[in-house]
């Protein structure tokens, strides 16, 4: 008996009249956990009832504490008949699993009940006592942290990255059961909320499994989603990045470990892991061949089954017990816990390493400093399934700079198994890998997975950016020995990531390279996608931007086959035009380089949309991006030569005003000077088949565009004229307004507290006639430019101010409708310590750069682990003068920096490579090492001017939420425990409630009511990584009825006011981890 | 291309602080929109007319939820649903009570009850203030009046607790609970004269000197008649002013007082002559109020018997406003003088309320 969860039901306020008669209510309340149900007293004739019950004690398996949430039934005694139910609340408990977070849970909840919403509050207090757990064939994974903030959360030290976790779950929907016929939708809605909540406790558990079978201790990165696949049932999943985190709570013990100076690893003591060195005692590899069998480039477009096989090794042994319940559960766990521990004797599994580091992907976004060598580009693999079979066509392709998409058999299993949906998403990580390493990359970072459902068709996206992490951060010596020896001398610090993984000779595509311009030493390529955050140390000019490439096509209505075959013809056009659009509007704002790149293709019963969102900077180390030149087709009219040079000038015009706006003035340079290739006729060739490496299934999509220099589009070409149009309406922001859709926003620095996290919804009927690509086209550019505008309208009182992260999701609920969801933060920043910034830029960067280095020097520790993801912000620009200056390099990350172009043209064979890399992925578990970076001995500036910003809004009970990783202006100071919650709402009164804008604005009001009590019932003020993951909407006006399901997450944490914290970060300057956002301020 | 559903919800609940006022002021959310065109938006910020609507619609929305929290201000600081911060609450509560003077001035003294209610049509047209903003304004009223009106201990601080009021605005519904409850009549012509701040001024006067409250009586019974302390007026006193009957009826008395006055302010006032004329109407119109007062319908004529009986005459012979106070005062302080007038004690509270409330109401 592992754990006994005490609950104690205080009192309630704010009840609903339950009895007309009275106008009051007679209330009691029910605990259920488990199968184990406790009641209260009930209190007679009261709205505000106080109960003051006793202490409810469960005794459960701490599994059940993890599964299982507690439920709490606020209800209404009636003698004569049955009892009315007022509503819910649902507690996760799991915060409470482990030491660190919440010791107890207690406050006010809001009463909840899916038809009426938010009924009263009731305040509960929850305690659970864990005793420890000693049996080691345990099925639970309590103490296992789950963050999901895409970075080594603040407070917290990387130890060692381990690497992708990920796991499903399915069960039939209660939606479609055939009880749902006779049970009211109450009882339905309830089914539903408690059968999800139960499925991603479960989930979280199995994953939490995993890691603890890496030896890791908590997941960074989460991301658990709901596949509602209608009759075929419900999917949830998840992945993560698993790492062994350190609290930062008292950094001085460390501090001896690091004085000492050393290119090694260091191990930093870890209660979990008596003994570090399992991993790094070379772990024999006789199944890499069997796991790797793919890895020929040519093989792999065809999923030969022994691949198949290979690929389900994971799935069977691991996961999925799904719906099979948990009667098998406890056995196959204890079989792979005697395995676990047999292999361990030996000193290492195989098996185990195979398995975890099957996929080197990280779903984290930004990464401590020096984990990023090289970024080759974004890699991302969409595939269209049938829900009810199988045997369907498949489409797979690369974005960024290459492409593929192909048909694929597959020979299957039966529907409705986990093993298939494993299956499905297996092949599609085995093609993002695929794809990784043909751009000569080894990992892929900032790794995410989606669907998009429509009837039994279904997309799985997956997408990522391809790299090449520093060997040093892996965890055992091989590699390093493997790579040594092209270990490249000098890596200059903001351009490192920039320069190319691949092979210059032997390029997977098309591209056009450049040497960069900040070190001039290696190769750039012309432009630069990525779904991850802008690294830290990365040098940027001016400011970014939010860039949207809109698109909709057509489709057929179709049954079936048919209907997924139509849509996998359609994907890669759609991929294409998207691509397309991002490119010219990246010209169009003078910049060249996107980061955050996050493309979404959404399936509807009679047409695809594609959403694509990142935030475009101007990086140093990039060629200046040419111009968009037009050309005509037939130059001999006198009126369309004028109309097309009309559009030139326009053209330009934009581009000279968005360099102005964007304060895009990089340093001259000669391009003779660093050698720029001289300017090729240009080519502008949309679709070409690529003559390299490709197999014969491979189809490449030529994305290079030809020269950098000048951009054509012909006016001839419907299409262009579409183009042109839509990127000359896109109308920039007010002034005073800038927005992205990362972290934070390059060349803004300055942030002042105050936050406004919002969530937008709009939903459009089209009209239904004469429904044309282009007027589609129209509407929907037009319905996300309308929904930027408000949100600058509405958010106007807080100029000067950057949206941040913001998120747009479409959805096609309807045959004619389109729903997007918006979701991002406006922080406000201070203007004039901006333009004070800029005016001295290159001084300040220089100056930042030895506040780095004496930084370095203070807080050895909490720099190589923490540095990076506490700074939020940029480093102000640095100039070329600066960055090669800036001779401070630390000397370990000299000495460990990779240099794939200079060694692939040893590679002769992909079959070597790839060798190569499998060692590589296998061996490594990553981790952070520690070293003393040397230092200049400079003054001492860290904790100079640091500005406090004024906390007016310190008021009790506020609890922030945002979905960046961070609060501007202050300090997290402790992680409660994630938030992850599922609500439904229907009503049956739609017009009473206001329409469909009221039901649905009231229900996010409740929704975000519920997250923040949730967290303040932890302790917390704050949520940080906040993500709406899904608001699915269904109405029907006829019925006046309206449901909708919203799935929500994040980190609950405590934060404090750096003005507050001042006084202590003076008197212990060498115990305080670096605030927040001092790197930025440090620069004033 | 239609929006079917626009929506925006922020953690922190935005609050547009000029179409909160556009919907305090019953515009529908099209007028509002118009208004705001008009009002030069549109061009200081650059935004569309059709962003401005969709803006309008949500701070509509919002406004419509908060709707329900404002009936009952506490409740507005406890839930959980819109985070707003306390200054912003303490405004949306403020202005959601607040009352435009025109309407209260239509309603102020009558029976907040549905034959009231369906004469806000009337005083719609009347003022030119929107019916949906009347009726807030009478819904607030009455809502105030309903939760204070039993509750024993101080009005104004009943009404604050409750509706989490300013101090300024809790004394203002203190006035229209308390002529509500007693029904005083304000809306003849001839006090069309005078503000809601006169009969706010001297509600407050007669809460602090007549009514039960103002003995500081605790009333032991709970189950008695004098409950609701500060919104009746003092039962008991009422009958008591019979006894000042004797001012007037008794010619030696009357005359005695006569002179008491006249002698003081000989060569004080610039309107002696018409004051000595006048004393005697004077102080007969004064007393007889006083005397009156036992039954609920001139009650309910208090202002406008002390309108008709004291402050016209004064007026009409252009009294200026430090005669009437030098008046007031001395008219009042005589009686103490009076040997043979024995309710002294009565004739105090009596008059230093009514003479507060007589220098109010003085003026054009």
């Amino acid at each position: 008996m592992p754990g006994k969860l005490k609950v104690k039901i205080v009192a309630g306020r704010h009840l609903p009249v339950m009895d007309r008669a009275s106008d009051l209510t007679d209330a009691f309340v029910e605990v259920k956990f488990g199968n184990t149900t406790f009641k209260t007293d009930v209190y007679l004739k009261s709205l505000n009832p106080q109960w003051n019950s006793e202490w409810f004690k469960f005794e459960v398996d701490d599994e059940d504490l993890q599964d299982e949430p507690l439920q709490i039934t606020v209800l209404d005694h009636d003698t004569y008949s049955a009892n009315d139910a007022i509503g819910k609340v649902y507690i996760d408990i799991d915060p409470l699993l482990y030491s660190e977070a919440a010791t107890v849970i207690s406050g006010w909840f809001p009463i909840y009940d899916t038809i009426h919403g938010i009924r009263g509050e009731i305040n509960v207090i929850v305690k659970v006592d864990l005793f420890n757990d000693l049996n080691r064939f345990r099925q639970s994974s309590c103490g296992v942290k789950f963050f999901c903030t895409t970075s080594i959360p603040k407070c917290y030290r990387a130890v060692i990255i381990h690497g992708f976790v990920e796991e499903l779950v399915v069960n039939e929907d209660p939606e479609y059961q055939w009880i749902d016929r006779i049970r009211t939708p109450r009882a339905s809605n309830e089914a539903r909320q408690r059968l999800i909540s139960l499925m991603s406790g479960e989930l979280q558990r199995k994953i939490g499994l995993k890691v603890l079978e890496m030896r890791g201790n908590a997941v960074v990165g989460y991301l658990q989603c709901f596949d509602l696949e209608g009759e075929s049932g419900l999917v949830v999943r998840a992945i993560g990045t698993a790492c062994t985190l350190d609290k930062l709570s008292s950094p001085a013990a460390f501090l001896p470990a690091c004085n000492s100076p050393s290119k090694e690893m260091k191990e930093i003591p870890f209660n979990e892991d008596p003994n570090p060195n399992t991993h790094s005692s070379g772990p024999s590899t006789p199944l890499k061949n069997q796991t790797y069998s793919f890895s020929p480039s040519k093989s792999y477009s065809r999923q030969s089954s022994s691949s198949d096989t290979d690929l389900s090794l994971t799935p069977k042994t691991g996961m999925g017990s799904g719906s099979a319940g948990k009667e098998g559960g406890p056995f196959k766990a204890l079989l792979r816990q005697q395995t676990q521990s047999a292999l361990e004797q030996r000193g290492g599994s195989p098996h185990r390493f195979c398995k975890r580091r099957e996929f080197p992907f990280f779903t984290l976004t930004a990464f401590p400093p020096g984990f990023l060598v090289h970024v080759g580009g974004v890699v991302s693999a969409r595939s269209v399934k049938l829900l009810d079979r199988i045997h369907n066509p498949a489409f797979v392709g690369i974005m960024g700079n290459t492409r593929s998409y192909k048909l694929l058999d597959w020979n299957s299993f039966n529907s409705d198994e986990p093993e298939t949906r494993d299956a499905w998403w297996a092949e599609i990580r085995q093609e993002i890998k695929s794809h990784a390493k043909a751009l000569g990359c080894h990992a892929v970072v900032g790794y995410s997975e989606s669907t998009s459902i429509c009837e039994e068709v279904c997309i799985l996206s997956a997408s990522g950016t391809a790299a090449v992490l520093n060997p040093r951060f892996l965890q055992d010596g091989t590699l390093e020995g493997c790579l040594e020896q092209r270990l490249e001398e000098n890596l200059p610090v903001g351009c490192g990531f920039c320069h190319i993984p691949y092979d210059e000779l032997n390029m997977p595509f098309p591209a056009h390279l450049t040497y960069c311009y900040n070190c001039r030493k290696q190769k750039v390529p012309d432009v630069l996608f990525t779904t991850i955050d802008l690294p830290t140390d990365a040098t940027v000019v001016g400011k970014g931007c939010l860039i949207q490439a809109r698109l909709c096509r057509l489709k057929k209505k179709a049954q079936a086959e048919a209907n997924a075959t139509a849509i996998s013809n359609l994907l890669p056009f759609m991929e294409y035009e998207v691509h397309t659009q991002l490119m010219n509007k990246l010209k169009l704002k003078g910049m060249n380089a996107l980061f955050g790149l996050r493309i979404q293709i959404t399936v509807g019963e009679n047409m695809l949309m594609g959403l694509a969102s990142a935030t475009g900077v101007y990086l140093a180390a990039l060629p200046t991006p040419g111009g968009i030149q037009i050309a005509g087709k037939t130059p001999n009219d006198g009126s369309y030569e004028q109309h097309i040079s009309h559009m030139q000038k326009k053209i330009n015009d934009t581009i000279a005003k968005n360099k102005e706006l964007y304060e895009i003035n990089p340093p001259e340079t000669s391009e003779e000077l660093i050698g720029s290739p001289i300017p090729e006729p240009r080519q502008h060739s949309r679709l070409l088949r690529s003559q390299s490496e490709s197999s014969d299934e491979v189809t490449e999509l030529d994305l290079s565009h030809g020269k950098k220099d000048a951009f054509v589009l012909e006016i001839d070409d419907t299409d262009a004229l579409e183009d042109v149009h839509s990127l000359l309406t896109d109308v920039p922001p007010p002034p005073g307004f800038y927005s992205c859709n990362t972290e934070i926003m390059p060349g803004i620095n300055n942030w002042t507290s105050e936050i406004q996290m919002f969530t937008s919804v709009r939903v459009t009927r089209l009209s239904s006639l004469n429904l044309t690509n282009q007027a589609l086209n129209k509407n929907f550019n037009d319905l996300c430019e309308n929904l930027l505008k408000s949100l600058y309208f509405k958010l106007r009182s807080m100029i000067p101010c950057c949206l941040c992260h913001v998120n747009f999701t479409v959805s096609l609920p309807e045959d004619e409708l389109i729903q997007v969801t918006v979701t991002a933060v406006a922080i406000t920043f201070d203007k004039n310590q901006a333009l004070q910034t800029t005016k001295t830029h290159v001084e300040k960067s220089l100056q930042r750069a030895s506040t780095d280095n004496e930084e370095l020097l203070q807080f050895p520790l909490e720099l190589c682990s923490d540095s990076i993801p506490s700074h939020p912000f940029p480093p102000a620009k640095e100039h070329l003068e600066s960055a090669s200056s800036n001779s401070g390099i630390p000397a370990a990350q000299r000495a460990t920096s990779v240099d794939y172009s200079s060694f692939a043209d040893r590679c002769s064979s992909w079959i070597e490579l790839i060798k190569l890399k499998a060692q590589t992925i296998r061996r490594g578990s990553i981790k952070t090492t520690v070293t003393v970076e040397k230092a200049s001995p400079m003054g001492e500036g860290n904790f100079r001017n640091r500005s406090a910003p004024p906390c007016a809004n310190s008021t009790v009970g506020v609890v922030k939420m945002t979905p960046l990783s961070f609060i501007p202006g202050a300090k997290i100071t402790k992680y409660l425990g994630i938030i992850n919650m599922f609500f439904i709402r229907e009503t049956t009164s739609l017009r009473e409630e206001g329409g469909v804008s009221g039901f649905l604005h009231a229900f996010i009001a409740e929704v975000f009511a519920m997250v923040r009590a949730h967290v303040a019932a932890l302790g917390g003020n704050a949520v940080v990584s906040y993500i709406m993951k899904q608001c699915v909407f269904m109405e029907n006006p006829n019925k006046n009825q309206a449901q909708c399901l919203i799935n929500v997450s994040g980190d609950a944490v405590v934060f404090v006011r750096e003005s507050d914290l001042e006084v202590v970060s003076t008197q212990h300057p060498t115990a305080n981890c670096q605030p927040l956002c001092a790197g930025g301020e440090v620069t004033t | 291309m239609t929006s079917e559903l626009d929506i925006f919800v922020g953690n922190t609940t935005l609050i547009d602080e000029d179409v909160y006022r556009l919907w305090l002021d019953g515009y529908s959310v099209s007028d509002a929109v118009a208004l705001r065109v008009r009002s030069g938006i549109l061009e200081q910020t650059g935004a569309t007319a059709a962003v401005l609507q969709s803006d309008t619609m949500d701070h509509y929305r919002t406004f419509h939820m908060l709707e329900r929290l404002l009936h009952a201000p506490p409740k507005l600081l406890h839930q959980l649903i819109f985070q707003i911060p306390p200054s912003r609450q303490a405004l949306l509560i403020e202005r959601y009570y607040a009352f435009d003077e025109a309407f209260v001035r239509e309603v102020l003294g009558k029976k907040l009850s549905k034959g009231t209610k369906k004469d806000l049509d009337d005083i719609s047209t009347k003022t030119g203030i929107t019916l949906k903003s009347c009726r807030r304004q009478f819904d607030n009223f009455k809502r105030v009046f309903k939760v204070v009106e039993e509750m024993r201990g101080s009005l104004v601080d009943n009404i604050q607790q409750h509706f989490l009021l300013s101090d300024r605005l809790s004394r203002d519904y203190a006035a229209i609970v308390f002529f509500a409850n007693n029904r005083f009549e304000t809306g003849k012509k001839k006090l069309q004269y005078l503000s809601f701040g006169d009969f706010a001024f001297c509600a407050e006067l007669m809460i602090q000197n007549w009514t039960l409250g103002a003995v500081g009586e605790a009333p032991t019974d709970p189950d008695s008649q004098v409950d609701d302390m500060d919104v009746d007026l003092d039962k008991e006193f009422l009958q008591d002013l019979k006894e000042l009957k004797v001012l007037v009826a008794d010619k030696d008395l009357l005359d005695l007082h006569k002179s008491l006055v006249c002698t003081t302010l000989r060569g004080k006032l610039t309107v002696f002559s018409e004051m000595e004329a006048n004393f005697k109407n004077l102080s007969r119109g004064l007393v007889n109020v006083a005397a009156k007062l036992t039954h609920n319908k001139d009650v309910r004529d208090l202002f406008v018997d002390l309108v008709e009986k004291f402050v016209e005459p004064c007026r009409s012979d252009h009294w200026p406003l430090a005669d009437v106070r030098l008046f007031l005062n001395q008219y009042s302080a005589s009686v103490h003088s009076l040997d043979g007038f024995r309710h002294q004690a009565l004739w105090d509270r009596y008059m230093g309320t009514l003479r507060g409330c007589l220098l109010r109401l003085y003026h054009d």
